[in-house]
C-alpha cells in the first residue's frame, strides 16, 4: 500500500513544482518575449522609435525653417529644387521653395501627435464606457450602447468636414472631430471583453468574498482589459492618421504654413507630373512606413498577448 | 492475427516552448471482438496515442513506429488512404457531442453523408438506413427526430446520435474517447449499456478511453493503463483490478473514491501530474513512487511478463514488495 | 462536530427569467424554477452533500445562500440572522465567515495577480488596516496549512497545475477563518489522484478548523467520503436527505435509487453483475415542470397520485427525509 501521511504530500508538492526561485512569471513578461520573437513587430518597433526620434532631433539639422521660402527655388523647383546636401534642401524643396525636410519633420510631428493624441482619448474614454457599461449590464448597458449605435451611424467624414468648415480649421477642431467618434470602437470592444470577464469565477469570487464594485472593475477587470485595449489602441493610431490625411488631402487640415503628412501628399502628388518626384515621395514614405509600423506592431501584441497562449 | 497492432508508437509535438513527448513506446493490441479500455490521467496520452492512428495529430505533431490494422499499416498514411479506413473499418466519438455534430447542419444530412459517400448509396436509401440507425441507439420517434438540428437534442441523446454515426459503415473498431465524460451518470449508464449492447450486435472491437476506473471496470476485457506517454500495466481488466502488479495502477485503486467503501480517508497518490516538457529519463512515476530508488528515475523499465500470460507491466521493483 | 446550527435555509425558491426566440420585447419572460422550496440546517463542523445532475438546481442553491443571484422567497438564516433579508452592506461582513470554492481551479484566480495577492485579498478587503508584514504572515500560514511551500508566493497562476490551483483557492478561503466553506464541484475538474488530495486536505482542515462545508459535486462517490449528510436534487426539489451511509444502505427515493445504481464501481465483479435501475427519457423542461412529483415522467413506480399531488418531503425514518407517495 502506499503511504502517504501529510508531510510526504507537503514535501511531493513543492518540490515538483519548479520552486527555483520566488520570482513568478507575470503574463506581461511571457507576453513580452514573445512579442520579441516576433521579428517584424520588433523591427517595427524599432523603425518607429527612429522616426519618433527623427522628428525630434531632425530639426537640429534643418538648414532652413519649416516655412522660410527659399526664393531661389521658387517656381523653379524641377530644377532647382532637387534634394542635394549642399543647398541645404536634403529632401529637396516644393513648389513655394519650402524646405521639404523641415517640413517632413514638421508634417511628422503634428501627424503623429493626432494619431497618439487622438488615440489615447479614445482608449481613456472608450475604456471607461465600455467597462462601465458591461459591468453595470442590464438596461444601462442597453441604453449606453444604443447611443453608441447611433453615434456610429452618422456618416463620419461628413460630419467631420461640416464641423471643420462651420468652426473653421484648426488642430483642436480637428481633435474634437477625431475625438468625437473614435472612441466608439474602443467602447465596443472592451464592452465585449468585460461582458468575458463579468461572468468568470473569479469575478465570482471577489464578490462573495465582499470586494465592492469598484474595487473589482479596478483590481480584476481593467488588468485584464490592458491587454486588448494595448492592441486596438496600437491599430487606432494609424486609423486616426489616415483619417486626419484624408482630412489635408481635402484641403480641410491644418493651417499653413503648419503641414501634416496628408497636406504635403496632397502638394506632392499634385506637381507629380512636373519632374519633382521627390516631394511626393519623401512624405509619402515617411507615412506608408508608419502606418506599416503600427500595424506591425498591433499585430505582434495581439498574438504575444492572446490569451490561447496564456 | 490480432484486429489492431500498435507497436513502437512514438508521439512528439514541436511546440514554441520544447519538444513534448507525448506518447514513448507504446506496444499493443486489439482483437476481434474485444473490448481495450485505456486509462490514464491528463498528459498520459492516452488520447494522442488514437489521435495518432486515426491521423488526427494536431499539425505540430508527428508520429513514428507501426500500426496494423488487418495486418496492413496504417500509420501515417495520406488523407485520401486514410478516408477509406475511416468509418468504414475505424470509427471514433468523442466527449463533446455537441462540438462532434456540426450545429448548422440537420442531423439527417449529417448522417445520410456518412453512406453516401463511404457506401454510394442514395439519398433515400442513406436516409432509410439513417432512421434505423437511429432506432438501434433507442432515440424515440427516429423518423421525425432525425430532421432536427443537433441542439434540439439533449446530451446524452446527442451522444446517441454519434453512436449511430459511428456505425452506420458496420466498422471493425469502435474507438470511444472519454464518451460519457461530459455525461450525467444516470445518462452516463444508459449509454455505456447502449454500448454494451451494440457490441454484442455488431461483434465490433472497441478501444474505451476513460479516466473513470468505475466505467472501466464494467466495460472493458482488457485495460492498459499508461502515464507520461508510457504504458504502466497492461492485461486483462479484472487482474489489474483484482491485483494490481504496478505502483501506479495500485495507486489509482487505492485513490478512487470508491460508493461501497466506508473508509473515511482516501489514500492518495503524492505529487502533481507530469511535466510533459521535461522528459524523464527513468520511469516517468518513479517521482511519485513510494517504492521508486535509484534505478527507476536513471533507466526506463521495459515492459515485461506477470505470471506467463497476457499480463505485462514496466517496473523494476518485484512483484513481491508490491503486491 | 457540534449540535450548534448555523445555517438554517428555510423554503428558498429561485426563479430566472427566460424569454424564448421570437418574442417580442414586451411579453412577459416565462419563470425558470431554478430551486424550489428548499430547506435543510447544517451544523458547526458539518459537511452537507448535495447531489443531483444537470439542471437540478445545485449551482443555483449554492450561489443564493450567498446572495449571488436574488433569491424569489425564503429565508437564509444564518447564526440566527436572514441574510435574504439584508442590505448589500449589512451582508458584507458576514461574507468573513461564508467562503466559497470553485470547479474550474485556474479560472477562478485572477491571471493578472500574483497568488500571494490573490490570497491575502480577503484580509485586505475585511481588515484594510493590516500591516504588510501581518498580512504575509498569515498568508504563508495559510499557504502552509494546504500544502503550498511560502516561496511560491510571487508565482502566477498560469504556473500551477489544477490540484495546486485548487489550494491557492481553499488558502484564499481560509485566510479569514471562515465557519462554512460552500464547495462548487471543486474536484470534478481534477484528476482522480488529485482529487484524493483535495479531498483528503478538505477533511483535514474541516477536523482542524471546526470548517462546515457545503459540498456540491455530480460525483456521488466522492460526496458520500466526504459528507456527513447528502441531500439529493432533482429539477430544482429536494427529493431525498440523510446520513451519508443511510443514503447508499436505504435509499429511499426511485430517483436516488437509480443514481446509486448508475454510479459505476471500480470492481469488476460488482459491475458485470450489477442490475441496473435505468431512467429512461430526458429531463423535463424547468419552465414547465410536471405538475404533482417532478420525477413522475421517468419514474419506475408511478401511479396516477403522482400527478395529481406533489409528495410532501417528509421524515421517513429517523433522520431521513423523502419526497415520494411510494418511498421504500
Amino acid at each position: 500500500m502506499i503511504v502517504a501521511n501529510k508531510n510526504k504530500i507537503k514535501d511531493m508538492a513543492e518540490n515538483l513544482s519548479e520552486s527555483e526561485s520566488g520570482v513568478g512569471r507575470s503574463l506581461w513578461k511571457d507576453a513580452r518575449i514573445r512579442f520579441i520573437q516576433n521579428k517584424a513587430a520588433t523591427i517595427s518597433l524599432f523603425v518607429l522609435v527612429a522616426i519618433i526620434f527623427f522628428s525630434f532631433i531632425g530639426p537640429y539639422f534643418a538648414v532652413w525653417s519649416y516655412e522660410q521660402i527659399d526664393w531661389n527655388a521658387m517656381g523653379s523647383a524641377a530644377r532647382v529644387g532637387m534634394p542635394s546636401i549642399e543647398s541645404g534642401h536634403y529632401f529637396g524643396t516644393d513648389d513655394l521653395g519650402r524646405d521639404l525636410y523641415s517640413r517632413v519633420i514638421q508634417g511628422t510631428q503634428i501627424s503623429l501627435m493626432v494619431g497618439v493624441l487622438g488615440a489615447t482619448v479614445a482608449v481613456i474614454v472608450g475604456t471607461l464606457y465600455g467597462a462601465t457599461s458591461g459591468y453595470l449590464g442590464g438596461k444601462t448597458d442597453q441604453i449606453m450602447m444604443r447611443i453608441v449605435d447611433i453615434l456610429m451611424s452618422i456618416p463620419y467624414m461628413f460630419v467631420l468636414i461640416l464641423l471643420l468648415v462651420v468652426f473653421g480649421r484648426s488642430i483642436g477642431m480637428l481633435f474634437i472631430g477625431i475625438g468625437l467618434l473614435s472612441w466608439l470602437d474602443m467602447s465596443r470592444i472592451v464592452r465585449g471583453q468585460t461582458l468575458n470577464l463579468k461572468n468568470k469565477e473569479f469575478i465570482e469570487a471577489a464578490k462573495v468574498t465582499g470586494v465592492n464594485d469598484f474595487k473589482i472593475i479596478t483590481r480584476h477587470i481593467v488588468p485584464n482589459l490592458l491587454g486588448i485595449v494595448a492592441v486596438y489602441a496600437t491599430l487606432l493610431v494609424p486609423g486616426i492618421i489616415l483619417a486626419e490625411s484624408f482630412i489635408s488631402f481635402l484641403g480641410l487640415g491644418v493651417q499653413e504654413p503648419s503641414t501634416s503628412w496628408g497636406a504635403l501628399i496632397k502638394e506632392g502628388a499634385g506637381t507629380i507630373s512636373y519632374d519633382t518626384e521627390w516631394q511626393l515621395l519623401f512624405p509619402l514614405a515617411f507615412f506608408v512606413v508608419s502606418l506599416f509600423c503600427f500595424y506591425f506592431i498591433g499585430d505582434g501584441l495581439r498574438d504575444a498577448l492572446d490569451p490561447k497562449e496564456r | 492475427m490480432s484486429l489492431l497492432e500498435v507497436s513502437n508508437l512514438k508521439v512528439r509535438f514541436e511546440t514554441a516552448d520544447g519538444i513534448v513527448n507525448a506518447v514513448n513506446n507504446v506496444n499493443f493490441s486489439v482483437e476481434e471482438g474485444k473490448i481495450l479500455a485505456i486509462v490514464g490521467e491528463s498528459g498520459s496520452g492516452k488520447s494522442q496515442t488514437v489521435f495518432a492512428m486515426t491521423g488526427l495529430l494536431d499539425h505540430n505533431g508527428s508520429a513514428t513506429g507501426s500500426v496494423k490494422f488487418e495486418g496492413e499499416e496504417i500509420l501515417n498514411l495520406t488523407n485520401k488512404k486514410l478516408n477509406k479506413i475511416r468509418a468504414e473499418k475505424i470509427a471514433m466519438i468523442f466527449q463533446d457531442p455537441m462540438t462532434s455534430l456540426n450545429p448548422y447542419v440537420r442531423v439527417s444530412n449529417q448522417m445520410t453523408e456518412v453512406l453516401m459517400h463511404h457506401q454510394g448509396l442514395s439519398k433515400s436509401d442513406a436516409l432509410r438506413q439513417s432512421i434505423s440507425m437511429l432506432d438501434a441507439v433507442k432515440i424515440p420517434d427516429a423518423s421525425n427526430r432525425i430532421g432536427m438540428y443537433p441542439h434540439e437534442f439533449s446530451g446524452g441523446m446527442r451522444q446517441r446520435v454519434m453512436i449511430a454515426i459511428s456505425l452506420l459503415c458496420k466498422p471493425k473498431l469502435l474507438i470511444a474517447d472519454e464518451p460519457t465524460t461530459a455525461l450525467d451518470v444516470t445518462v452516463q449508464a444508459q449509454i455505456m449499456q447502449l454500448l454494451a449492447e451494440l457490441q454484442k450486435d455488431f461483434g465490433m472491437s472497441i478501444i474505451l478511453i476513460s479516466h473513470d476506473l468505475g466505467v472501466v471496470a464494467g466495460n472493458s476485457d482488457d485495460m492498459l493503463v499508461m502515464y507520461g506517454g508510457e504504458i504502466m500495466e497492461i492485461g486483462k481488466t479484472e487482474s489489474l483490478y483484482v491485483k494490481p502488479t504496478h505502483p501506479y495502477t495500485q495507486g489509482l485503486m487505492s485513490a478512487v473514491p470508491r460508493l461501497n467503501d466506508s473508509e473515511k480517508r482516501l489514500v492518495t497518490i503524492p505529487g502533481n501530474p507530469p511535466n510533459m516538457m521535461k522528459p524523464s529519463e527513468g520511469c516517468p512515476f518513479s517521482p511519485r513512487c513510494s517504492y521508486s530508488n535509484d534505478k527507476c528515475s536513471n533507466v526506463s523499465p521495459i515492459l515485461s511478463n506477470v505470471n506467463n500470460d497476457d499480463h505485462f507491466r514496466a517496473c523494476h521493483v518485484e512483484i513481491e514488495r508490491i503486491a | 462536530m457540534s449540535e450548534q446550527t448555523i445555517l438554517e435555509v428555510e423554503n428558498l425558491k429561485v426563479n430566472f427569467d427566460v424569454s424564448s426566440e421570437g418574442d417580442m420585447p414586451w411579453t412577459k419572460p416565462k419563470k425558470l424554477q431554478a430551486v424550489n422550496d428548499i430547506s435543510f440546517t447544517l451544523n458547526a463542523g458539518e459537511t452537507l452533500g448535495i447531489v443531483g445532475e444537470s439542471g437540478c438546481g445545485k449551482s443555483t442553491l449554492a450561489r443564493a445562500i450567498v446572495k449571488m443571484v436574488p433569491a424569489e422567497s425564503g429565508k437564509v438564516l444564518w447564526l440566527g440572522n436572514d441574510l435574504l433579508s439584508l442590505s448589500d452592506s449589512e451582508t458584507r461582513p458576514y461574507r468573513k465567515q461564508i467562503q466559497m470554492i470553485f470547479q474550474d481551479p485556474l479560472a477562478s484566480l485572477n491571471p493578472r495577480m500574483n497568488i500571494g495577492e490573490i490570497i491575502a485579498e480577503p484580509l485586505r478587503t475585511h481588515y484594510p488596516k493590516t500591516s504588510e508584514t501581518d498580512i504575509k504572515a498569515r498568508v504563508s500560514d495559510v499557504m502552509n496549512k494546504v500544502g503550498l511551500l511560502d516561496n511560491l508566493v510571487n508565482r502566477y497562476p498560469h504556473e500551477f497545475s489544477g490540484g495546486q490551483c485548487q489550494r491557492i483557492g481553499i488558502a484564499r478561503a481560509l485566510i479569514l477563518k471562515p465557519k462554512l466553506i460552500i464547495c462548487d464541484e471543486p474536484v470534478s475538474a481534477l484528476d482522480v489522484s488529485i482529487q484524493a488530495q483535495v479531498v483528503n486536505l478538505l477533511m483535514d482542515l474541516q477536523e482542524e478548523m471546526e470548517l462546515a462545508l457545503i459540498f456540491i459535486a455530480h460525483d456521488l462517490s466522492v460526496v458520500k467520503h466526504i459528507s456527513t449528510k447528502i441531500m439529493v436534487l432533482y429539477l430544482g426539489n429536494m427529493v431525498e436527505l440523510a446520513n451519508s451511509n443511510d443514503i447508499y444502505q436505504n435509499p429511499s427515493h426511485p430517483y436516488t435509487q437509480a443514481l446509486i445504481s448508475a454510479v459505476p464501481i471500480p470492481d469488476p465483479n460488482i459491475e458485470k453483475n450489477k442490475e441496473l435501475i435505468l431512467i429512461e427519457g430526458d429531463l423535463p423542461s424547468p419552465i414547465n415542470p410536471p405538475s404533482g412529483c417532478v420525477f413522475r415522467t421517468r419514474c419506475h413506480k408511478v401511479q396516477d397520485i403522482c400527478s395529481e399531488e406533489k409528495p410532501e418531503f417528509i421524515e421517513s425514518s429517523k433522520r431521513h427525509n423523502v419526497a415520494c407517495h411510494f418511498h421504500d
